[in-house]
């Protein structure tokens, strides 16, 4: 049997601690509280803060815990944050592909549009962040949809002759995108239309959202009708710059 | 053959990065590192310029190991920078003479006054293109070496070393106080400090002497684009292809590179920069004229600038200041918790207002005020006075041109903010455009700089990499786009004459 993670216990403990103190503590505190160097305090803090559990007073001094640590239910990640972070990231995949590129996360079962990068072709083209997407007819819609714990979509609608409107074909194909890490799907959304797409992961690997594009199934897929592995490498690297630079700092 | 890179430097307000761009002009990969911010008295901004160079000295590499790049596959250096902080040092020990003095500070606005006296404010505008106001290099110049004992003559004696920030990377970049370094500057970052003549592009014997400068401190003035030198601290070996000011930098970036071309970038302040070709248009509506590049030997082109102090920076104050957000871009979230402002203005005149009003005496007030204002409408009047202020600059801007503009081309930071670049696209009643970089600051250095040692042929090249993003369309009611200007502009009324001359000797 594994053992216990004894700097989860003591993150539990600072935690604790913390809730009892409306004017929060300083890290000399939480180390006599808790018999601990400043050092392991220091660094279980700054995990805390980093994840978005505690916060620091204005004079850098106190921590105390987060309003958002009551609320951990809700996303943890502001929208418009993702698309401040992932920005840069799409912009090269877009001018890299030649492709419409855009950042999703999963809202009450569908995939809202987070961020749209246009086709570099100076195209007319409109925005359409904000609007939303069925997930299980999108690859940006199953590379979310594959990592949420909450209960699949019921009803499965179809857009398509294409479009997987049977649940567990809708598992194996999750399943799949879990084993690959990335999604796919082709003209499931829209007759002569293919996508690409992968998961954004946030700290400890929560998915935060996902990255991919899409394009004309000639441009997306292969002579066999196989999504593009370089287009797949492409996407999967954006998923991980923008996941590094959420990382990096929050 | 392994890819080759454009590493450019953005050594910016906040913070410092290097971003690598390849032949497409396509960004590769980023390093940042923020540095202090320091406000010994109210009205003070200082950085410290030692920790600038260790932050830059460490993004640099980090960038192009973040691709496991070689550092010999970095072609060429591009620096860019924010403009008119000024930084004096030793030319022996490379130890700075005090803090670099930071563009937003006000502590020569009694001095500026003074210079002004009864010819006013314009009284150098023929010479360098720029009113007299607290925001350009030379008054603080004038300052540093009035307040710290001994330097004046120190100055005299060629012991001490003037630069805007690109001086102080450049210099240190060749070796600092070894002996051999460059202690050079560009066209566009000289435009700034009131002392260069805006048409000889070279110091000018009477504004030196009007602000008391000795000649001796000041750098060479160098093309914007052409080698400046080796780099041997760093990237040794390295060429350091460009420099230009962070907004002109942009204006590159944007591949404006024919008169008639407009860019705003939306950062800490915003500025909004209109090629005038190689004439140099002398504004009647507050806008400054200012060098926009000059390629190696070719005749220098121009622009006129509309600056907006203080907007990113506001969106800051609102995070760190009042608490109200945890992360800049969450505003557009709380902003979208209410329709509109409720009534509310903020016009934040927190270093007087810039263009087009030139008010150093402004100070900033939130107008409109009543107990229906919640959080939301204020994080919405936070994000309209960037679109109010750019409305205003894009007003002049018409009214000295003779041309309205039809659309805005726009990067930077705050262009993430779709609620943003909507509430300006109808504002201006015109498309905004945003393109594939928005890190365009850097963009355009890495081109100047890219240009100098031949990893791009030609201008046309470059603009051809130029592509649409994003862009959002005008449909704002005119009458109350009216009604709104006018609120502002009521607003804007209400800060004027704050300061008053009494107050002023501190
Ligand atoms: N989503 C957003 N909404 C509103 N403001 C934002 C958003 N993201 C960033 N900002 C603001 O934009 C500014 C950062 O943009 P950017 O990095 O382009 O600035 P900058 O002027 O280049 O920085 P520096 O001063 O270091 O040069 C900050 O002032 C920040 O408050
Ligand atoms: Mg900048």
């Amino acid at each position: 049997m594994p053992g216990t993670v004894q700097s989860i216990e003591r993150a539990a403990a600072v935690l604790r601690l913390l809730a009892a103190a409306p004017d929060g503590l300083g890290v000399a505190d939480l180390g006599n509280a808790l018999g601990l160097a400043k050092t392991t305090v220091h660094g279980i803090l700054r995990t805390l803060h980093q994840v978005g559990f505690v916060e620091q007073d204005h004079s850098g001094a106190h921590y105390h815990l987060s309003d958002a640590f009551g609320r951990l239910g809700e996303s943890y990640l502001d929208p418009n944050e993702l698309r401040s972070r992932a920005i840069n990231w799409a912009d090269s995949l877009a001018s890299r592909s030649g492709e419409v590129v855009r950042v999703g996360r999963l809202v009450e079962g569908k995939v809202e549009v987070v961020h749209h990068v246009f086709r570099p072709d100076d195209s007319d083209q409109d925005l359409d962040v904000g609007t939303t997407l069925p997930p299980h007819a999108t690859a940006l819609g199953k590379a979310v949809l594959a990592y949420d714990t909450s209960a699949r979509p019921r009803s499965l609608e179809a857009y398509t002759t294409r479009t997987i409107t049977d649940p567990v074909q809708l598992g194996e194909e999750l399943a799949t995108v879990r084993s690959r890490g990335w999604a796919t799907e082709f003209e499931e959304h829209t007759v002569e239309l293919a996508s690409i797409a992968a998961p954004i992961r946030g700290l400890g690997g929560l998915v935060v959202g996902a990255v991919g594009l899409a394009g004309r199934i000639e441009r997306i897929c292969d002579s066999r009708l196989r999504h593009r592995g370089d287009l797949v490498t492409m996407v999967r690297a954006t998923a991980d710059a923008i996941a590094r630079d959420l990382r990096d700092d929050t | 053959m392994a890819e080759q890179y454009v590493a450019a430097v953005d050594q910016g307000t906040n913070s410092s990065r290097c971003i690598l761009f390849d032949r497409r002009g396509r960004l590769v990969s980023v390093a940042q590192r923020e540095h202090r911010q320091l406000f010994p008295r109210p009205g003070w901004v200082e950085h410290d310029a030692e920790e600038i160079w260790r932050n830059v000295a460490r993004v640099v590499p980090a960038a192009i190991r973040q691709i496991g790049a070689a550092p010999s596959q970095v072609v060429a250096i591009g620096i860019t920078n924010q403009r008119e902080t000024s930084l004096l040092w030793d030319r022996r020990t490379g130890q700075p003479i005090g803090h670099a003095v930071v563009w937003q500070d006000t502590r020569t606005d009694r001095l500026v006054t003074e210079l002004a006296g009864d010819e006013g404010a314009d009284r150098f505008a023929d010479l360098c293109g720029l009113p007299l106001t607290t925001y350009f290099s030379a008054p603080r110049i004038k300052w540093m070496l009035d307040h710290t004992p001994g330097l004046r003559q120190r100055a005299e004696r060629g012991e001490v070393l003037f630069g805007t920030m690109e001086t102080w990377l450049i210099w240190n970049f060749t070796g600092g106080p070894n002996g051999q370094a460059r202690h050079v500057t560009d066209v566009t970052n000289a435009s700034r400090t009131m002392l260069m003549n805006i048409e000889t592009l070279d110091w000018d014997d009477k504004l030196l002497e009007a602000f008391d400068v000795p000649r001796a401190i000041l750098p060479e003035i160098r093309p914007s684009s052409g080698v400046f030198a080796t780099a041997t601290e760093v990237l040794p070996g390295v060429r350091i292809g460009a420099a230009l000011g962070d907004q002109q930098a942009a204006l590159f970036g944007q591949t404006c590179f024919s008169a008639g071309e407009a860019k705003c970038t939306y950062g800490t302040g915003s500025f909004l920069l209109l090629h005038t070709g190689q004439e140099i248009v002398r504004s009647k509506h507050g806008m400054l004229t200012t060098v926009a590049y000059q390629i190696g030997d070719q005749p220098a082109s121009y622009a006129l600038e509309g600056s907006m102090a203080v907007t990113g920076s506001l969106v800051q104050w609102f995070r760190d200041g009042l608490g109200m957000i945890h992360t800049a871009a969450e505003i557009e979230t709380l902003a979208r918790t209410v329709e509109d402002n409720g009534g509310a203005y903020i016009v934040p005149a927190f270093s007087g207002l810039f263009a087009p009003h030139w008010r150093s005496e402004a100070r900033g007030v939130i107008a409109g005020l009543t107990g229906y204002i919640t959080k939301g409408h204020l994080a919405r009047a936070v994000l309209e006075a960037t679109g109010f202020q750019t409305l205003e600059v894009v007003d002049a801007m018409n009214a000295d041109s003779g041309i309205a503009l039809t659309a805005l081309k726009v990067d930077g930071g705050m262009t993430a903010n779709n609620l943003l670049m909507q509430f300006i696209a109808d504002l201006l009643d015109v498309r905004v455009v945003r393109p594939m970089v928005t890190e365009t600051v850097s963009l355009g250095a890495a081109y100047a700089a890219g240009l100098a040692v031949g990893y791009w042929p030609d201008l046309e090249g470059l603009r051809s990499n130029w592509h649409r993003a994003g862009q959002w369309m005008p449909h704002m009611d005119p009458a109350r786009r009216a009604t709104e200007y006018a609120n502002w502009q009521a607003a804007v009324q209400r800060t004027f004459n704050w300061i008053r001359p009494e107050d002023q000797d501190l």
